[in-house]
C-alpha cells in the first residue's frame, strides 16, 4: 500500500499535473485556432531551457524564474504565430498542422544548437524526501509541482469564467463567425490564446525538468500523452484537458503497479504505450471525449 | 445595389431603405436574394454597383467587423448564440465593443425578455428555440444599434413562440430602434411592418406599406394564400421561370 502511494500514486499525480498544463494549451489552440499544434511539445522544451538559462544568469531558485520563462516563451510563440501561422490562417487547416510540424523540428534543432543535446538538470545534489509515519515518503519538489499546477489551473479557470478576454476566448471557440459578427477582436483573442497556451506549456516544461531533467526531446516525448489528454477531455474543453491530463498521467504510473501477482502489470518500458492505448480507445469509442468536445 | 459572391451576381439593382424608427420586412421566394441583401449591408457580399449608406455615410466595401462597430447589429438565422456561454455571458459578449458600463443595459434586456432573467446562469445552448432567439436578439441590442438586422427570426419556431418574437420586435421598435427583417412568415411579418419589399430573382418586385402589401392580390397569391405559405411561394417561383 505504502509502495503504491510512494512510487505510483504521487508520481502519477505529478505527471498528471504536468500533462494537464500542457493539454490546456493544446485544447485551447485546437478550439480557437482550429488546428492540432505539433509544436506544443517544443514550447514546453523552450520553457524548460529558458528557465535553465535564467538560472545560469541569476543563480536564483528555478521556481522563482518559471514566471519569467513563461513570459519569454509566450513572446517567442507570439513571434512564431506572426511568422508562420498568421500568414496561413485563412488557408486549409492541414497547412497549419504541417507548418506546426515544421516549426516543431526547427525549434528542437535551435534548442540543440544553443544548449547542446546532452542531459542537463536545474540543480545538482539529491532531493531528500520528507518521511511521514516512517514509511510515507513525500518529495518536497512533488508537493511544489502539484501545488504550482493547481494554482495555474485555478488561474485558467478565473481567466475563462471571470474576464472579458477569457469569455471572448470561449465565445470564439464556440463560433468564430458569430464572434466576428459580434465585433469581438478575433486577432486579439488569438494572441491571448497563444500567450495562455505558451505560458502554461512553459510552466509544464519547467516543472517536468524540475522533477527529472532537461533534454531536447523532452517536449516531443510528452506530446503524445498531452494530445491523448486533450482528446480524452474533449477537444476545445479546457476543464476536460485538466481532467484528461490527470487521468493519463495517473494511468501511466498506475499501470506499472503489480495489480496482479508480483510483476508490474505493464513493464515500465512500455509505460508510454498506455497513453497511446487510451487515445486509440477514445478515438474508437468516444471521439467527442468525456466532456463532449468537438469532433472533426 | 448589384452584387454577388465569387463570379455570379445574385442581386441586381436592388434598392432597400430603412428610415429611422421603421420596421422594414423583406419577403420573397427562396433564392430571391433576401439574405444576400443583408450580407451586402454587412459587407459579406461583394457590391459591384450601388452603395450601402448608413445615416449618410458610405459603408460600401467596409469589412464586416467594422460594420458592427458602426452600429449595425445582425442576428443570423442559425448559430446566433454562443451555446457554451451562459445567457448573461452572451449579453456581455454582445457588449464587447462597448467600453462603458453596460450592466444597466443587461438589466433592460432582462426586463424586455423576462424568461431570460431566470435563465441568466444557464448555458445558452440548453435553452428552447424561442428563448435562444431572444438571447440572440438581446445580445444584438446590447450595443444600442443604429439599425438591427434580423434574418428569419421566427424560422423553425412554434406559432405561439413566433407571436412572442414578433411582439418583442414591435416593442424594440417602439423604443426607437429601426429594424430590417427577412421573413418567411410573411403575413405576420407584414402585420407588424411599416413597410415591406418583395424580392424575386434578386430584383425588387413590389414595395409598399405593410398593410398595403398584405392587401395586394399579387402578394396574397405568392405568399399568403391558405396555410401552406411556403409551398405556394415555391410554386410561384416556378411560375416566374416559365414567364421568363
Amino acid at each position: 500500500m505504502i509502495e503504491f502511494v510512494n512510487f505510483h500514486l504521487v508520481p502519477g499525480l505529478v505527471l498528471g499535473s504536468i500533462y494537464a498544463l500542457g493539454a490546456i494549451g493544446v485544447t485551447l489552440t485546437f478550439g480557437i485556432l482550429r488546428f492540432a499544434n505539433f509544436a506544443h511539445g517544443e514550447t514546453m522544451t523552450l520553457g524548460a531551457y529558458f528557465t535553465l538559462a535564467l538560472i545560469a544568469l541569476t543563480g536564483l531558485h528555478p521556481l522563482l524564474l518559471v514566471p519569467v520563462a513563461m513570459a519569454l516563451t509566450a513572446l517567442a510563440v507570439l513571434g512564431m504565430d506572426r511568422l508562420f501561422f498568421r500568414p496561413l490562417r485563412h488557408g486549409p487547416t492541414i497547412i497549419l498542422v504541417i507548418a506546426s510540424f515544421g516549426l516543431m523540428l526547427m525549434v528542437r534543432s535551435l534548442v540543440q544548437i544553443v544548449w547542446g543535446a546532452k542531459l542537463q538538470t536545474f540543480s545538482k545534489g539529491i532531493d531528500l524526501p520528507w518521511v511521514l509515519l516512517d514509511t510515507l515518503r513525500i518529495f518536497p519538489k512533488h508537493v511544489v509541482i502539484i501545488g504550482a499546477a493547481l494554482g495555474l489551473m485555478a488561474a485558467v479557470h478565473l481567466l475563462l469564467s471571470r474576464t472579458r478576454a477569457g469569455k471572448a476566448m470561449r465565445a470564439m471557440a464556440d463560433s468564430p463567425d458569430l464572434a466576428r459578427l459580434t465585433g469581438i477582436d478575433t486577432e486579439r483573442v488569438i494572441r491571448t490564446t497563444w500567450i495562455v497556451g505558451a505560458g502554461l506549456a512553459a510552466a509544464a516544461g519547467a516543472l517536468l525538468a524540475y522533477d527529472t531533467h532537461l533534454h531536447t526531446n523532452m517536449g516531443f516525448r510528452v506530446l503524445l500523452p498531452i494530445f491523448a489528454a486533450a482528446l480524452l477531455g474533449g477537444i476545445g474543453r479546457p476543464y476536460g484537458a485538466m481532467a484528461g491530463g490527470l487521468v493519463i498521467g495517473m494511468a501511466e504510473e498506475l499501470s506499472t503497479y503489480p495489480w496482479i501477482g508480483t510483476e508490474p502489470l505493464v513493464p515500465p518500458g512500455y509505460k508510454a504505450g498506455v497513453a497511446f492505448a487510451i487515445m486509440v480507445a477514445i478515438l474508437i469509442w468516444r471521439p467527442s471525449g468525456l466532456f463532449r468536445g468537438r469532433v472533426f | 445595389m448589384t452584387g454577388g459572391y465569387g463570379g455570379a451576381e445574385v442581386i441586381h439593382e436592388v434598392s432597400v431603405r430603412v428610415d429611422p424608427a421603421e420596421i422594414v420586412v423583406l419577403i420573397g421566394p427562396n433564392g430571391a436574394g433576401k439574405s444576400s441583401v443583408m450580407n451586402a449591408v454587412l459587407g459579406r457580399l461583394r457590391v459591384d454597383g450601388g452603395h450601402v449608406r448608413l445615416t449618410g455615410r458610405d459603408m460600401t466595401g467596409v469589412p464586416p467587423e467594422q460594420i458592427v462597430r458602426q452600429g449595425v447589429s445582425f442576428v443570423p438565422q442559425t448559430g446566433n448564440v454562443f451555446p457554451n456561454l451562459t445567457v448573461n455571458e452572451n449579453l456581455e459578449m454582445g457588449a464587447y465593443i462597448r467600453s462603458d458600463d453596460f450592466r444597466p443595459r443587461i438589466e433592460e434586456m432582462y426586463a424586455l425578455f423576462p424568461p431570460l432573467a431566470e435563465k441568466r446562469r444557464a448555458p445558452a445552448g440548453t435553452l428552447s428555440g424561442g428563448q435562444r432567439q431572444m438571447v440572440a436578439i438581446a445580445k444584438a441590442l446590447m450595443v444600442e444599434p443604429v439599425v438591427l438586422l434580423l434574418d428569419e427570426p421566427t424560422a423553425g419556431l412554434s406559432p405561439r413562440v413566433r407571436g412572442d418574437i414578433f411582439r418583442v420586435v414591435r416593442e424594440i421598435n417602439t423604443h426607437g430602434t429601426p429594424i430590417l427583417m427577412v421573413e418567411q412568415n410573411a403575413r405576420q411579418a407584414l402585420g407588424i411592418a411599416d413597410r415591406g419589399y418583395v424580392l424575386v430573382d434578386g430584383r425588387n418586385r413590389l414595395e409598399g406599406t405593410g398593410a398595403g402589401l398584405l392587401a395586394d392580390p399579387d402578394v396574397g397569391a405568392m405568399f399568403l394564400g391558405g396555410g401552406g405559405g411556403e409551398s405556394r411561394a415555391e410554386a410561384s417561383d416556378h411560375g416566374d421561370d416559365t414567364r421568363g
